[in-house]
């Protein structure tokens, strides 16, 4: 018998008597503002959340906000002109210079913050982690209350890879002193989109 | 020095608990520093379990969830493989901790990879990959921020979400002066996180292979989640060649609805953030990738079989219960020698080890804080009292604490050698205060005697009726 046959009718034998799964696995979370509660949220873990009105107003922000990085990457088709070289690699590790990227999230969670990136929203895996700063773009109407209604509303399998990213890389590794800026991305903004 | 727990093996000099946290305490000032700084990230926990009104109604999802998991779980392991390898992912099986390793190693060769990237995975922690790895000619490199500092330092982790949190920052600073090349003196940890940056974005960029955890594997889709805050499991997997996953067979949950469940539990009840930085969901590995999953037993079946403590293994590994623990906070995670410390691995351990691990669930004030806490209900403090029994029971605790059990055993049984016993006690206290309040008495290490009171309540009690 290989391991794989041994530990399955180990488990087979060991296992406890059939209990059925919960009826409810569901909460409702009943937020009067989802907009608000994201960004008190995303405040209180290091993000920063800016309302617009539309993508020309975005644009002004991310321009008169990250107007000293040299290397910007826009995945976002509105904000295209953004970028400041094709970045269309095919190696991830050349990544490794970006200062900015610019990314549209498909929806936001009120509860923590979250905005789930798939893959196919960055174009490489590894672009909203390499780069050194993120803005994250979301219409305020792809916001829902918790996470049960985040996964009421995503196919996790449809993506080879996804994330929900909630705020900038932290550590506290250190005496519990927060540093923010671990691994990924130093900064976060996430860029409200109003009527859109 | 008085070893209540005679169950060492002959060939190890491995101190027990109570010897290892003697030690830890010696140093006060640093004993009550840790236990504060624990404490406060227990009170974190509180403030964001209060903003969630149906706090309790979530862990009993969430304890029912992994009960129904592991009712059914070869079942689930089944459908989890078959969804894996339809989405283009390499599944093995690892009986045990030596098998996983071998499988790793396996991979690297394959690979033609002698580097690699790490990040925290517990489970490869109690199967000793890294010193087998080195041991291989494998540069094995952790990079979580509290891993690294501990790999440098040539120390297990003393805690599964804070690997260094028995460390001042100044020890931090000298490690990084030593190794990363920081100044000297430099203990700020902003700037000690940055240098690590640095340092390790180097091997993010240079490592064909990397391996992370496992927080959830999901068997409706056959993919896993993995979370972070640092964001290095994300830099390792999605730059390397090669990922490898390992998980314990225990990380199934049924359906990816389930993970609204506990993503909502973990972070709270880690550090108090409402959700990691990071929740990566892997599913396929990206084109010109290889993605590998080890499926490791390593003692978990023998532990689902013991209705007892089977409970054990619905662990979501958040490190709450290391947290509020009286002992835990008060003698650090090394005390405990085991891969994961506190009162979870207190109760984990003795599967793996009973002779070896005698003396952990001795280490516990059986408070019940612990249990508490736990966001999937695990009742531990009841564990850990079951597993003193059958330690006992299987001859694994000494004769000592035996023969004290049995005296306490026939004066409690006795009321009159009871009240006898407990008059003698106040009396020596009074006149003989050091009789009990000198070195040899083992609870007077630490601790101050407390003054005898002049009577019993029995005594006041019969007085006070005599008297009306």
């Amino acid at each position: 018998m290989n391991s794989r046959e041994r530990i399955l009718s180990a488990v087979k034998q060991n296992k406890p008597e059939f209990q059925p799964l919960p009826e409810t696995t569901r909460f409702q979370s009943d937020y009067p503002d989802l907009v608000a509660k994201f960004s008190e949220i995303l405040r209180f873990i290091g993000g920063t959340p800016v309302l617009v009105a539309n993508y020309e107003e975005a644009e002004t922000y991310i321009r008169q906000t990250y107007s000293d990085l040299p290397s910007v990457v826009s995945k976002v088709p509105a904000l295209s002109h953004l970028a400041t070289t094709d970045w269309d690699v095919v190696d991830p590790h050349q990544l490794e210079t970006v200062d900015l990227a610019i990314i549209q999230g498909v929806f936001g969670v009120a509860e923590n913050s979250a905005i789930w990136v798939p893959e196919e929203r960055g174009g490489h895996r590894v672009l909203p982690f390499i780069c050194q700063h993120l803005v994250l773009l979301l219409n305020t109407a792809d916001l829902v209350p918790n996470m049960h209604d985040a996964y009421e509303r995503l196919n996790i399998s449809e993506s080879g890879f996804g994330a929900f990213i909630a705020g900038p890389s932290k550590t506290a590794d250190i005496e519990q002193a927060l540093v923010i800026g671990a691994h990924g991305a130093r900064s976060l903004s996430v860029v409200l989109l109003q009527n859109s | 020095m008085e070893n209540p727990f005679g169950s060492k093996p002959a060939t190890s000099n491995m101190m027990n608990h109570s010897e290892a946290a003697e030690v830890f305490t010696e140093d006060i000032d640093r004993t009550t520093w840790h236990d504060k700084t624990l404490w406060f990230v227990r009170e974190k926990r509180d403030k964001a379990v209060f903003q969630i009104p149906e706090w309790e109604a979530l862990r009993e999802a969430g304890s029912r969830i992994k009960h129904n998991a592991l009712s059914n779980l070869d079942e689930y392991l089944l459908e989890f493989e078959q969804n894996a390898i339809k989405n283009g992912v390499k599944i093995h099986w690892a009986a045990d901790g030596h098998e996983h390793n071998e499988i790793v190693l396996q991979i690297l060769r394959e690979t033609g990879a002698t580097q690699m990237v790490k990040s925290k995975s517990m489970l490869t922690e109690e199967c000793h990959l890294n010193d087998f790895l080195i041991e291989k000619g494998v540069d094995v490199v952790d990079t979580d921020l509290g891993e690294r500092v501990v790999q440098l330092a040539g120390e297990p982790p003393s805690h599964i979400v804070m690997p260094c949190i028995h460390k001042k920052k100044e020890e931090i600073g000298a490690l990084f002066h030593e190794h990363l090349g920081t100044e000297k003196g430099a203990s700020d940890p902003k700037y000690l996180a940055e240098a690590a940056r640095q340092h390790l974005r180097e091997k993010f960029l240079t490592r064909r292979a990397a391996l992370t955890g496992v927080n959830f594997a999901i068997a409706e889709t056959g993919g896993f989640v993995v979370c972070t805050n640092e964001g290095n499991a994300d830099m390792g997997a999605h730059l390397a060649d090669v990922h490898i996953a390992s998980m314990g067979i225990e990380k199934i949950i049924p359906k990816a609805q389930h993970l609204g469940v506990f993503l909502r539990l973990l972070a709270r009840s880690a550090t108090g953030q409402p959700i990691t930085t990071y929740s990566s969901h892997f599913h396929r590995p990206r084109q010109g990738q290889t993605m590998h999953i080890i499926i490791v037993d390593n003692g978990r079946t023998t532990q689902l079989g013991r209705p007892d403590f089977r409970n054990s293994l619905k662990c979501i590994r958040c490190g709450a219960c290391m947290n509020t623990c009286p002992v835990y906070r008060r003698s650090g995670g090394h005390s405990y020698h085991n891969a994961v410390a506190g009162p979870i691995g207190s109760i984990l351990a003795p599967n793996l080890d009973m002779r070896k691990n005698a003396d952990l669930p001795f280490a516990s004030t059986l408070c019940g804080s612990c249990s508490n806490v736990c966001p999937v209900k695990i009742d531990i403090h009841d564990q850990l009292y079951k597993w003193r029994q059958v330690l006992v029971a299987e001859g694994y605790v000494d004769s000592t604490k035996k023969q004290g059990m049995k005296l306490m055993a026939s004066v409690l049984s006795s009321p009159k050698l009871f009240r006898f016993s407990g008059k003698a006690g106040r009396t020596m206290m009074r006149l003989l205060p050091y009789s009990v309040s000198n070195p040899l008495n083992p609870w007077f290490k630490q601790r101050e005697m407390p003054e005898p009171p002049k009577e019993s309540f029995r005594e006041w009690y019969v007085n006070r009726e005599t008297k009306k």
